[in-house]
């Protein structure tokens, strides 16, 4: 959610959305905090950018949630035509729902009986942002970036997921141009469910394969 | 086996990467060099649990996201000259600076590269900037 | 058929993306996605060559060895063409 630090008066140990208060505005300026100003500053001073177009840009990214890609996998799993233009084509059948993921290459891979998939960019921190918004600061962290090549199954068991030894672990590295959105496989018992309903299950954690879809209430 | 200054724990010695490429005749005689694994080429290296906790996004992150971005969408870089430069700060500063941090020295270095603006133009704005206060919500408000 | 590749054990410096554990190593073409633009042109602000692309799949076993989790497991990664050679069946 947006942070405008205008206002400083309900500083407070957490932050609304309950995770730990990134002080910004009360802290000593840093000097990277420096060089943000004075490159913004020094863009809008050349004409290269408007202080209206970061803001836009801000809000924009803001507006990307891991919520649109719960939408998109709720619609594949309802809708079995849809699903088949996800996996010919999931940048364009994320288009076609709306989403304005710009020039975004994005690949759906799906979890079954037998294959789950795992999403990482070893070499940086790639991830279908405009999609699904900010990666998570574990998915950018030198152990999940150095681990999940190799030891996929132990990554999965700190989050909680053990899989049998019946099923394979497929492991995407998003080396190049290609970003990749997990269909985690639909839960039980929801055939009843609508798609909104369906959207519910679908977590953050499920799209990049370190999780897997929440239960049927 | 040697040791060297750039690779005291001799990583590139006893990985199993090395041991391949030791067959190699292309590469035995570079295996010393931290040049041949660079340091965010990281995929199978060993490391601990994966860090649970996750910060909120501070204004002047996303400010930091937004211009790159822009700066990409103008033409000035690309996120391959983000990548790079990110690459090139080495270890350290992947181990000591915060990640928005580094991408703000990146993308200050690709506009830079780019001819958005010069080295002594930033070091100018950079020191009326710190001059307007000792908070960022001091710094950001903009010129007096 | 998919078509077998190897990853080239090349040690090049300066920004490439094909990650060094998979240099040297064996996989199949799983799918080819097609030209873009090199990134190890393009992180240096020269002009970019399309270069194909493609989707390869290698088994934890082949890149691992003794020391893979589980040997079945596989991993894909999308390596730039000049980075493969063709593996022919003997």
């Amino acid at each position: 959610m947006p942070h405008d630090h205008h206002d400083h008066h309900d500083h407070d140990h957490l932050s609304p959305s309950g995770h730990p208060y990134r002080a910004d505005n009360d802290t000593a300026l840093s000097y990277w905090q420096t060089m943000e100003i004075a490159i913004r500053e020094l863009l809008i001073e050349k004409g290269i950018t408007t202080a209206s177009e970061v803001a836009a840009q801000i809000d924009t990214m803001d507006a990307r949630t891991p919520a649109n890609g719960a939408r998109v996998v709720a619609r594949a799993w309802s809708d079995p035509a849809f699903h088949t233009r996800l996996m010919a084509d999931a940048g364009d059948a994320a288009r076609e729902m709306g989403f304005d993921i710009g020039p975004l290459e994005l690949i759906a891979v799906e979890n079954t009986e037998d294959v789950h998939n795992m999403i990482v960019c070893t070499l940086c921190s790639c991830y279908p942002r405009n999609l699904l918004g900010l990666p998570p600061d574990w998915y950018k962290s030198r152990a999940y970036r150095s681990r999940t090549v190799r030891e996929p199954r132990s990554v999965l068991a700190e989050f909680g997921v053990t899989l049998p030894d019946t099923m394979t672990v497929r492991v995407h590295d998003s080396t190049a141009d290609m970003r990749y959105i997990v269909i985690p496989k639909r839960p039980e018992g929801t055939d009843s469910l609508s798609q909104s309903e369906l959207e519910q299950l679908v977590t953050r954690d499920s799209m990049i394969g370190t999780g897997i879809a929440r239960s049927a209430p | 086996m040697s040791t060297n200054k750039t690779n005291p724990g001799n990583r590139l010695h006893d990985s199993p990467l090395t041991r391949r490429l030791q067959d190699s005749p292309l590469t035995r005689r570079w295996q010393d060099s931290p040049l041949t694994r660079r340091w965010h080429d990281m995929g199978g290296d060993p490391a601990g649990p994966v860090p649970k906790d996750q910060h909120d996004f501070a204004i002047w992150e996303k400010r930091v996201d937004a211009l790159m971005i822009i700066g990409a969408a103008k033409g000035y870089f690309t996120v391959d000259g983000l990548r790079r430069v990110l690459e090139d700060m080495g270890e350290e500063a992947f181990e000591t600076m915060a990640y928005y941090e580094r991408w703000v020295a990146s993308i200050s270095q690709n506009l830079i590269e780019g001819g958005a603006y010069t080295t002594a133009e930033l070091a100018e704005k950079m020191a009326e900037v710190a001059n307007r206060g000792d908070t960022y919500g001091d710094a950001a408000k903009g010129p007096a | 058929m998919m078509q077998k590749v190897r990853v080239k054990p090349l040690m090049p410096p300066g920004h490439v993306r094909t990650p060094a554990y998979l240099r040297g190593k064996t996989g199949v073409i799983e799918r080819s996605l097609g030209a873009f633009p090199n990134p190890e042109d393009l992180a240096y602000g020269v002009a970019a060559t399309a270069k194909p692309l493609h989707r390869v799949r290698f088994t934890m076993a082949e890149i691992w060895g003794a020391d893979a989790e589980t040997p079945d497991d596989t991993l894909d990664a999308e390596i730039y063409e000049h980075w493969l050679e063709p593996v022919h069946a003997p």
